[in-house]
C-alpha cells in the first residue's frame, strides 16, 4: 500500500487552521503505527464552532437512531416541527408489522410547538397529543422525545409521560434528548439506552427463553434489510432471535428481551450501554459480532457457536457457512476483478467505519483512511481503555443508569470458569476497537470535517469515498465515486452473505458506470482550428 | 400503507401528524446559498445544520455547504455568544466566503441570543460580511425562513445610492428550484429588461460536473448587485409568502416600489408576470414568448379532454400551490382539496389569507372545495378517504397517500427526494406550464392505460 502521508504532510494540512483549531484537531488524527505500544486518539469531545462537521445531535441519536425504528410504538416528538420532520422515513430502517396494520413508521407525530407554547409551556399540548395518538392509533406503546427548547423552557415530559401512562394504561416513556446535550448523536444513544433498559426491557412476563438458542441482536437497525439477511442465516443455524434493537424491532419483542441466553452487539457505539446493563441485571453476556463482510460474518457465527459450545450447533454452523459460501463465492468473482487494487476511505458513524473495512478488503479494496463521526475512544482503541477515559463536563451531563442484578431473573448464563476460557478465544463482552485492525500508515480521523475531507482526498487519492449524504456529492464533483454507508444509496441489504454480493455489485457499478467518461467535453482537448501545413516541394521528397 | 389512518376525522389540537411543512432555518439556509460566495451558518445545535444539509442535499443531489455554532449544554445555559464569535473567526479563516449568512434556530431564539450585537463585536476580516435573519422554528415554516433570510439580504445590503432609479427590476423568485430561477431569468432577458434576481441558487445548486469540487460555485447573486437592488425602479416579488417581505423591506428602506405577484406557475400567473414587466418598463412582449404562449394554449385546447372535470388534491408550499391551483382550474380540473402546512397569514398578524385567495379562485370556477393552511397530510389523507380524487399533486411525501389510495401522483414542490430532474426543469413560465401538462397528462393517461381492459386499451389517446 502506497500511502503518501507522514507527520510532515499531516502538519502541512493542519497548518491552514487557526492555531487553536490546529491544536485541537491534531489530537483527533492518527497515523497508524503498530510499532507503538498504544496510540491514543481524542474522541467524543466538542466540535469547534464554525467547523463543517458531519455530526448531528443527541435528538438524532435518540429518536432518529435508537427509538425511531421500533415499529409498533408511536414516537411523539415534542418540539417545533423540524426535528420530527427530518427523522420521518429518512433512515431506511425497514420494518414489517408483527400485527396487521400496527406499523407506525410512516407516521410523523410532532407537537409542532408554536411561540405561545415556548412562552407558556408545552406540557398541556403534549398531553393532548398523547390522548389523540391513543385514540387514533391505539399503539402498543408511546415514546416522547424532547427537542432543544423543551429543556430550556422546563417542560417536565417525564411527569407528562407518567400521568398519561396511568390514564391510558399504556407504556409511555419520555426521553430528555435535547439536541444540545453531549457533543454528538452519541449522547442520544445513551439516553435512549437508559430509557429502554429502565422502562421497556423486562416489562414482559416471560421467565424462560422460547428456545435453547435464544438471542437478541443489539445495535442492528435493519438499514436496507440488513437484519433480515442476518436473521435468515441465524434461523437456518437454529437460533431464535427474540429481539432486534432496534431495526424492525417492536415493543412486544423488546419487553421480553431479558430471556435471551446471549446478546449480540453489532453497533458497539450506539448500544453497548444496554448490552452492559443486560449483563449486570440478568447475567447475560454479550458478544461483539460483525455481520458486514464474509470473513467477519463467518467468524461471528463461529464465535456464537463456541459460546453455546454445543457440537450439533457448531456442526450446523459450519454446514450453513459452507453452503452460503458455495453460493456467493462464484458470484463475487467478477466483482473482485473490477475492485482489485483499489483504495477507499471509510468515514461513518460509530461502527461502520470499522465494519466495512473487512468487506472492502475481501473485494481487494484497501482502506487508507477511516474514522467515526461520533464514536468514543473505546471504539478506536478498544474497551481496555475505558478505565482511563476521563469524563468531561459534556459526558457528565448524560445520566448513568446504575443497574443491579434482578433478584428474580438474574441467572448466570456461563460459569465464571467457562467465561474466562471463552474470553481468550472470542470477544465476549469485549470490543477491541478499530485501530488495531488498520494497516500501518493508514490515517484514522475522528469527527472528520469538510476541510480535512478535501485535503485527505487530495493527498491519499482514494478510488472511492464512503461516508454519508452530506459529503456524498463532494467527491462526485471531483470525479471520484462515493458510497453512502449510512443508507447504502437506497440499496442493500449489505450484511451477511447475500449482502456482500449486493455490496460488491454496487461498488463495482460505481467504478464501471460509463457516466464518468463524459466529464471532459471533447472541445477541451481538441483545438478549434485544425489543418495541416503544406510542405514545400513534391510529395515524397524529403 | 398508512393503514392506521382512519376515515373518521376527529378534532385535533395536540400538534401535527405527517406535516406539510418544516422549520424556518432550512429555508434560510436555502436562500443564503443563493448569494455568490456565501456560507450559510446555523446558530444552534449541530443537529439542525446536519438535518438541513441532509435534506437539501437529498433534494438537489448537490453538495450543500453550511456551518454550525455547535451548541453544547453550556452554551445553552450561558448563551451562544462565544460559539458564534468563534464560528465567525473559524469560518473566515478556514472556508473563506465573502459573506457568512447566520440564521437562528429554536434553541438560540429561546435563549434569546442577540445576533446583531454579537456580529458587531465579532472579528470579521476586512471586506467580508456577516448578515443574519431570525428564524425561530416555532414560528412559520421553511417558507417564512426563506422569506426572512431574503429580507435580511435587503436589510443588510440594499442601498439607494442614486437620485434617480435605474431602469432595472429586482426579481425575488421565492422558494423555487434553480431550474425555475433560470427560466424566470430567461423570460426577463427576453423582455429586454435589466434585472437583479435575489436570491439566485441557479449555478449553485445545479452546478455542472467539471471534475473539480469548488466550495462556492459560479452562481448566486453578487453582493454588489444586492447593494444595487436599492437603485432599481421596481421590485417584483413572486409569491406572497416567500418573497413579499423582502420587497416591502426594499420599498421601506430604499423607496423601490414593490409589486407582489403569484409565483408564475400556469398561464394566468405567467401572463400577469409578463404584463407587469411590460407595463412597468414599457417593453413589448417579444414574439418568442408569444409563440411559447400560443404553443401552450394550443396543447391545452387539444388535450383538454385529458384533464377536464378531474378532481385534484394539491398540497405543498403556499406560493407554489396557489399557482398550481390556478393552472389546474385553467385546464377545467377540479382542485377539491388544497392544503399547506405553512400558516396562511403573517407571523403575529392576521391569518386566513391563503384560504381566502384559494376559495375565491374555486368560487369563481363554481367549485366547492376544502382549503386549509397550517394543515397536515394526515388530515388531507382523511379528506381523500371521505371523498376520492383522480390525482394528487405535491412533494415526495405524497407518495404514501397515493399508494394507500391508489391515486395517480405528480411530484411538484419541495422536497422531492425520490426522483431526480425536478431541480433542473422548471414549472414556471409558459414552458414550465407545458412541463406540468406533460407530468399531469402522463400520470392520468398512464393510469387509464393501466386500468383499461384489453378491449378498451387504446393506441391513440
Amino acid at each position: 500500500m502506497a500511502v503518501n502521508i507522514n507527520e510532515k504532510v499531516l502538519d502541512e494540512i493542519l497548518n491552514s487552521y487557526p492555531a487553536k483549531v490546529k491544536r485541537m484537531r491534531k489530537k483527533h488524527i492518527l497515523l497508524r503505527d503498530s510499532s507503538l505500544a498504544h496510540q491514543e486518539i481524542e474522541a467524543n469531545t466538542r466540535t469547534v464552532p464554525g467547523i463543517m462537521t458531519n455530526r448531528g445531535c443527541a435528538f438524532a441519536g435518540c429518536k432518529g437512531v435508537v427509538l425511531g425504528p421500533l415499529k409498533d410504538m408511536v414516537h411523539i416528538v415534542h418540539g417545533p416541527i423540524g426535528c420530527a420532520y427530518y427523522t420521518w422515513l429518512t433512515r431506511r430502517n425497514k420494518a414489517i408489522p408483527k400485527e396487521p396494520g400496527k406499523n407506525y413508521l410512516t407516521y410523523c407525530v410532532s407537537t409542532d410547538m408554536q411561540e405561545s407554547d415556548i412562552v407558556f409551556g408545552g406540557e398541556k399540548k403534549l398531553a393532548r397529543m398523547i390522548d389523540e395518538v391513543v385514540e387514533i392509533f391505539k399503539p402498543n406503546a408511546i415514546t416522547i422525545s424532547a427537542t432543544c427548547p423543551v429543556g430550556l423552557i422546563g417542560d417536565d415530559i417525564q411527569a407528562v409521560a407518567k400521568a398519561a401512562q396511568q390514564k391510558h394504561g399504556l407504556n409511555i416513556t419520555a426521553y430528555n434528548c435535547e439536541g444540545y446535550k453531549g457533543v454528538s448523536q452519541s449522547a442520544g444513544h445513551h439516553i435512549a439506552n437508559n430509557g429502554l433498559m429502565e422502562l421497556v426491557v423486562g416489562q414482559g412476563d416471560w421467565e424462560e427463553p422460547p428456545s435453547k438458542y435464544t438471542i437478541n441482536i443489539l445495535g442492528e437497525y435493519n438499514i436496507g434489510g440488513d437484519s433480515w439477511e442476518v436473521e435468515r442465516v441465524l434461523k437456518e443455524i437454529g437460533y431464535h432471535v427474540q429481539a432486534v434493537m432496534t431495526g424492525n424491532g417492536s415493543y412486544e419483542d423488546l419487553k421480553n428481551a431479558h430471556v435471551a441466553e446471549l446478546n449480540l452487539v453489532q453497533c458497539h457505539r450506539s448500544i453497548n450501554y444496554i448490552a452492559d446493563m443486560l449483563e449486570k441485571k440478568y447475567g447475560t453476556p454479550w458478544l461483539k459480532v460483525n455481520f458486514i463482510g464474509i470473513r467477519a460474518t463467518c467468524e461471528s457465527l463461529r464465535n456464537m457457536a463456541l459460546y453455546f459450545g454445543d457440537e450439533d450447533l457448531i456442526q450446523r454452523t459450519e454446514e450453513v457457512i459452507a453452503r452460503e459460501l458455495a453460493v456467493i463465492e462464484p458470484q463475487l468473482e467478477p466483482y473482485r476483478k473490477i475492485c482489485a487494487g483499489k483504495t477507499t476511505f471509510c468515514f461513518v458513524g460509530g461502527s461502520r467505519g470499522h465494519h466495512y473495512q473487512g468487506l472492502y478488503e475481501e473485494l481487494g479494496i484497501q482502506t487508507t483512511l477511516a474514522g467515526y463521526e461520533f464514536a468514543h475512544r473505546d471504539d478506536y482503541e478498544g474497551r481496555d481503555v475505558l478505565p482511563y477515559i476521563k469524563p468531561d463536563a459534556d459526558s457528565k451531563n448524560i445520566p448513568e443508569l446504575h443497574v443491579v442484578p434482578d433478584e428474580r431473573r438474574y441467572r448466570l448464563k456461563l460459569s465464571k470458569e467457562r467465561a474466562e476460557v471463552l474470553k481468550d478465544i472470542i470477544p465476549l463482552s469485549h470490543y477491541k476497537g478499530m485501530n488495531i485492525t488498520m494497516k500501518d500508515g493508514s490515517v484514522i480521523v475522528d469527527d472528520m470535517n469538510h476541510y480535512e475531507t478535501e485535503e485527505f482526498i487530495k493527498t491519499l487519492k482514494p478510488d472511492i469515498y464512503s461516508s454519508g449524504i452530506k459529503d456524498k456529492y463532494i467527491p462526485h464533483k471531483m470525479g471520484l465515486p462515493s458510497k453512502q454507508l449510512h443508507n447504502y444509496d437506497y440499496s442493500g441489504p449489505y450484511a451477511g452473505f447475500r449482502g456482500a454480493v449486493n455490496f460488491a455489485r454496487d461498488i463495482s457499478m460505481s467504478f464501471t458506470t460509463p457516466t464518468w467518461n463524459f466529464i471532459d467535453p471533447p472541445w477541451k482537448s481538441r483545438p478549434l482550428l485544425e489543418g495541416t501545413i503544406e510542405k514545400p516541394g513534391k510529395e515524397g521528397e524529403a | 400503507m398508512l393503514d392506521c389512518t382512519p376515515k373518521e376525522i376527529i378534532e385535533r389540537s395536540g400538534g401535527v401528524i405527517n406535516p406539510a411543512k418544516t422549520c424556518q432555518p432550512i429555508g434560510a439556509m436555502y436562500a443564503a446559498l443563493g448569494i455568490h460566495n456565501c456560507l450559510p451558518h446555523s446558530h444552534g445545535s449541530q443537529g439542525c445544520c446536519s438535518y438541513h444539509r441532509m435534506h437539501l442535499t437529498r433534494h438537489f443531489r448537490e453538495p450543500v455547504m453550511a456551518t454550525t455554532s455547535s451548541f453544547t449544554e453550556g452554551a445553552s445555559v450561558f448563551g451562544g455568544v462565544a460559539n458564534l464569535k468563534t464560528a465567525i473567526k473559524n469560518v473566515f479563516a478556514i472556508y473563506n466566503p465573502d459573506v457568512m449568512a447566520v440564521h437562528t434556530t429554536c434553541l438560540s431564539e429561546t435563549i434569546g441570543d442577540d445576533i446583531p450585537t454579537i456580529i458587531k463585536s465579532a472579528e470579521i476580516p476586512e471586506g467580508k460580511l456577516v448578515i443574519h435573519a431570525n428564524t425561530p422554528s416555532y414560528q412559520g415554516s421553511h417558507i417564512t425562513g426563506f422569506s426572512n433570510m431574503t429580507k435580511g439580504m435587503a436589510n443588510y445590503l440594499a442601498e439607494a445610492t442614486l437620485e434617480a432609479k435605474k431602469e432595472q427590476v429586482n426579481i425575488i423568485p421565492g422558494f423555487v428550484n434553480p431550474g425555475d430561477m433560470r427560466e424566470i431569468k430567461r423570460i426577463v432577458n427576453l423582455m429586454g429588461i435589466n434585472f437583479i434576481m435575489f436570491p439566485d441558487t441557479s449555478g449553485v445548486l445545479d452546478s455542472p460536473m467539471t471534475g473539480k469540487f469548488v466550495m462556492y460555485p459560479k452562481g448566486g447573486v453578487k453582493v454588489a448587485d444586492l447593494r444595487d437592488t436599492g437603485n432599481s425602479k421596481l421590485t417584483v416579488a413572486l409569491g406572497t409568502y416567500a418573497s413579499s417581505d423582502a420587497a416591502n423591506q426594499l420599498e421601506r428602506k430604499c423607496k423601490v416600489p414593490a409589486v407582489t405577484l403569484k409565483t408564475p406557475i400556469g398561464i394566468k400567473a405567467t401572463d400577469e408576470f409578463l404584463m407587469t414587466l411590460r407595463q412597468g418598463f414599457v417593453k413589448e412582449v417579444p414574439y418568442q414568448l408569444e409563440e411559447e404562449r400560443g404553443q401552450l394554449v394550443d396543447i391545452m385546447i387539444d388535450t383538454h379532454s385529458h384533464f377536464h372535470g378531474k378532481k385534484v388534491a394539491i398540497f405543498g408550499d403556499p406560493d407554489i400551490i396557489t399557482g398550481l391551483t390556478e393552472f389546474v382550474l385553467s385546464l377545467g380540473m377540479k382542485p377539491v382539496y388544497v392544503l399547506t402546512g405553512t400558516p396562511g397569514g403573517t407571523i403575529g398578524g392576521p391569518q386566513g389569507m391563503f384560504e381566502k385567495e384559494i376559495k375565491d379562485m374555486l368560487g369563481d370556477a363554481g367549485i366547492e372545495g376544502k382549503v386549509k393552511s397550517a394543515g397536515d397530510l394526515f388530515e388531507l389523507h382523511q379528506w381523500i378517504k371521505n371523498g376520492p380524487v383522480d390525482l394528487l399533486i405535491g412533494n415526495t411525501y405524497g407518495k404514501y397517500i397515493a399508494r394507500a389510495e391508489d391515486i395517480p401522483f405528480v411530484r411538484v414542490g419541495f422536497p422531492i427526494l425520490d426522483r431526480s430532474m425536478h431541480p433542473y426543469l422548471p414549472v414556471v413560465g409558459y414552458r414550465g406550464a407545458m412541463r406540468l401538462l406533460e407530468l399531469i397528462g402522463n400520470a392520468l393517461l398512464d393510469r387509464a392505460d393501466r386500468d383499461a381492459r384489453d378491449e378498451d386499451f387504446e393506441l391513440v389517446m
